[in-house]
């Protein structure tokens, strides 16, 4: 193996987490000064106060090599990010170490440093300087930049009136420029459109591609698997597999087909499931029309969602909505929603519903389930969310592997809408060019 | 496989490679790293550039704004204390006096106010990129600078119009604005990062800060002072770089060396308790802005 370019021993963070709702984690002075004498009446008995300890990392080790491109999977909660945060020193391990050898540039959102009244010469500067690069390097890069966002006429217009577009390819157009000798990306490709997320993995691809090590942490397994060439799994803030990325990817992929969905499930992580537990998904499967369970289909295919619920509260009517967030931006691109009934229901209901999607016509590729049940008339308490609970389903063309993701030959978008090209009429006799005969109609998914 | 990181790497040693960075949890209390801080020196000057910036673009009056506050303040001091309450002005005009004294105040105050808040503004950068965090409060000492020149601008035509020669003590000035910055940025670290745990802390800043303007010698002079009560007097830090920009400025004024030397030890110990508070909650700024 070549020279190490992170080392990392024993890492483990603990957070204070606040056990009285509402407490904020900063105190007033006002607070203190009323709480000082019941404070010091507690250190002297020996008691802790109200402050609450969670571990985000409890135990990790490993060690990158120089020119590695190592992808961070895991769960929500995993402590994917609370790693990166150490790494890039914005906040203290609790415990352990790490040695990191060469300069050191962190991603961790896109525009970290812009300010919407200057600006985007005045912003480039700007954001480069908190990256970690010299004004030197910076006015060096800077018509590469430009080039790069595309924003060259608007250079001195304030970003304020700049379209979210151009601000997306302005910030990353900075970032993209850091030339760190390891860089640390934090799913910041979640964001942009289609296109400019391929032009931005492609240039990390380059990145990686002149033996800089990357650090890559997402959700997006997708580009995981396209970028990467080692991953590692995390787990409750432990490594729970580290090897190539298509082995640690069927690790984590057998992991949430292992995991069962019950009303229990990741109920204490609020961003996969949320709402007042009146009403809870109890089972929740995936499978073919012959009833086999599955989450990979062909184009054309059809899926069928086999959802349970339980209703532990008294519920007017009920409604699931079944939505494919993308596997790239995560934003829902497309549901449906069935009202499964408009009574009253009881506490104790239990019940299961088939919603089948026939002729699935979408574009190959991983896309992260949504699952929500609800009151028939929504209500902001009594509701139930999956949220990438689990594993996604995966499209792929019929019969064949799944397309290279960043073909530029490959149609963009998600959905996958029947065309049909004719030839138009054409001038009678212009002998000397050849004619095009057009092939017969047919219709191209 | 050869880019310029590579080749820089496999030139080197292997014996001379030690990691660029340790992380490891950090306890006790630790001095400012100077040559870091001295690496990130671009960055510094870019978020004072950033301050000024939207100073001047945000307000509809920009300049004006920055030549009229002070004076309309020196005009009500000379009307209230001057005329009205006759009160001495150690021999000089005395709205040339009292704008003397406002500048050294008002870039003393204006650090502290924009500092004071500057964590929690920029809580998005704290939480999400790391470099040294006395930047942020740093970055206010300098960009107060701007206003403070175009203060002493003023105070030049003033000056002229009032008949004021500049004597040799004027090239002492730029010791008195030191003195001023590190006072004012001693204070800011102990604000900036209190503010960071005690979210009230703001609202006591407006407060605080009228409070120590009326107990310093910005619209009287120090002469009015008795005797006695000069020592004490002199504890206060403004009070010898309020003066001293007035002594410089004007030629002369109610100050001894002995309070100059007084306020510089006050201010040198707040300004290194300042910087060891800071270094130590420091830590804890991304988990709690």
């Amino acid at each position: 193996m070549s020279e190490t370019a992170i080392r990392v021993e024993g890492l483990a963070k603990c957070y204070l987490i606040a056990r009285a709702l509402g407490r904020q984690p900063y105190r007033t002075l006002q607070e203190e000064v009323i709480a000082l004498p019941k404070n010091l009446w507690k250190r002297a008995l020996g008691r802790s106060d109200s402050m609450e300890t969670f571990w985000a990392l409890e135990d990790v080790s490993f060690e990158v090599g120089e020119g590695e491109v190592v992808g961070i999977i895991g769960r929500n909660g995993a402590g994917k990010s609370t790693l990166l945060k150490i790494l890039s020193r914005i906040t203290q391990p609790t415990r352990g170490r790490a040695e990191i050898y060469g300069r050191i540039g962190a991603l961790l959102e896109v525009g970290t440093g812009f300010h919407p009244e200057l600006t985007g010469r005045e912003n480039i500067f700007l954001s480069g300087a908190i990256l970690g690069m010299r004004r030197s390097e910076i006015a060096r890069q800077f018509e590469a930049i430009v080039a790069f966002a595309e924003v060259d006429q608007f250079i001195d217009t304030p970003i304020k009136r700049y379209s979210s577009g151009m601000y997306t390819r302005l910030a990353f157009a900075v970032a993209a420029h850091l030339e760190p000798e390891i860089l640390l990306v934090d799913e910041v490709l979640a964001v942009g459109d289609a296109a400019f997320q391929k032009k931005c993995l492609g240039k990390m691809e380059d990145v990686a591609g002149q033996g800089r090590t990357v650090f890559f942490v997402s959700h997006n397994t997708q580009a995981v698997r396209q970028l990467c060439t080692r991953g590692i799994l995390l787990e409750h803030g432990r490594v729970a597999a580290d090897g190539s990325v298509d082995s640690t990817l069927a690790v984590y992929n057998q992991r949430l087909r292992d995991m069962r969905i019950d009303s229990e499930t990741g109920v204490n992580n609020p961003e996969n499931r949320r709402g007042s537990g009146a009403v809870r998904f109890s089972a929740v499967s995936v499978e073919d029309l012959d009833g086999a369970e599955r989450y990979t289909f062909g184009m054309g295919d059809t899926v069928r969602f086999r959802l349970s619920f339980t209703v532990n509260a008294p519920m007017r009517g009920v409604a699931i909505v079944v939505a494919l967030r993308s596997g790239m931006s995560r934003e829902i691109v497309t549901s449906v929603r069935h009202v499964v009934t408009e009574k009253q229901l009881h506490p104790g209901t239990s019940s299961t519903v088939v919603i089948d999607l026939p002729d699935i016509y979408i574009r190959p590729g991983e896309y992260p389930l949504y699952l929500h049940v609800s009151e028939a008339n929504p209500s902001p308490k009594n509701y139930d969310v999956l949220d990438d609970l689990t594993p996604p389903l995966v499209i792929t063309p019929h019969g064949r592997v799944l397309h290279d993701n960043f073909d530029p030959a490959r149609p963009l978008g998600v959905f996958s809408l029947p065309s049909r090209m004719t030839m138009a009429d054409q001038p009678a006799d212009e002998d000397d060019l050849p004619r095009i005969v057009p092939r017969r109609p047919h219709i191209v998914r | 496989m050869t880019g310029p990181a590579r080749v820089a790497a496999d030139n080197l040693p292997a014996a001379v490679r030690r990691p660029t960075v340790v992380i490891e949890p950090t306890t006790g209390w630790s001095a400012i790293n100077f040559r870091e801080l001295w690496t990130y020196r671009d960055l510094l000057r870019i978020l004072a550039g950033r301050d000024v910036k939207l100073r001047y673009k945000q307000t509809g009056l920009g300049i004006t704004w920055v030549i009229l506050q002070p004076l309309v303040a020196a005009l009500i001091f000379t009307v209230m204390f001057g005329r009205f309450a006759r009160l001495p002005s150690d021999g000089h005009p005395y709205i040339v006096f009292a704008f003397s004294g406002i500048i050294a105040w008002n870039y003393f105050a204006a650090v502290l106010q924009r500092a004071g808040n500057s964590l929690i503004t920029d809580a998005r950068l704290i939480t999400k990129v790391y470099f040294p965090r006395l930047a942020i409060p740093l970055a206010s000492t300098f960009s107060a600078m701007i206003d403070l020149s175009v203060s002493l601008a003023v105070m030049t035509v003033l000056m002229v119009i009032y008949g004021v020669s500049p004597t040799w003590r004027l090239l002492l000035l730029p010791v008195f604005i030191i003195l001023t910055a590190v006072t004012a940025t001693g204070v800011s670290l102990w604000l900036s990062a209190l503010n960071v745990r005690y979210r009230d802390f703001v609202h006591a800043m407006p407060f605080m800060l009228q409070v120590w303007m009326l107990a310093s010698p910005v619209a009287y002079a120090t002469s009015i002072v008795p005797e006695k009560w000069r020592v004490l007097y002199g504890l206060n830090p403004a009070v010898a770089f309020v003066e001293g920009f007035r002594w410089s400025i004007l030629g002369s004024s109610s100050i001894t060396p002995q309070m100059v030397m007084i306020t510089s030890a006050v201010a040198l110990v707040v300004f290194v308790g300042g910087a060891f508070f800071f270094r130590r909650v420091e830590r804890g700024f991304a988990d709690s802005v």
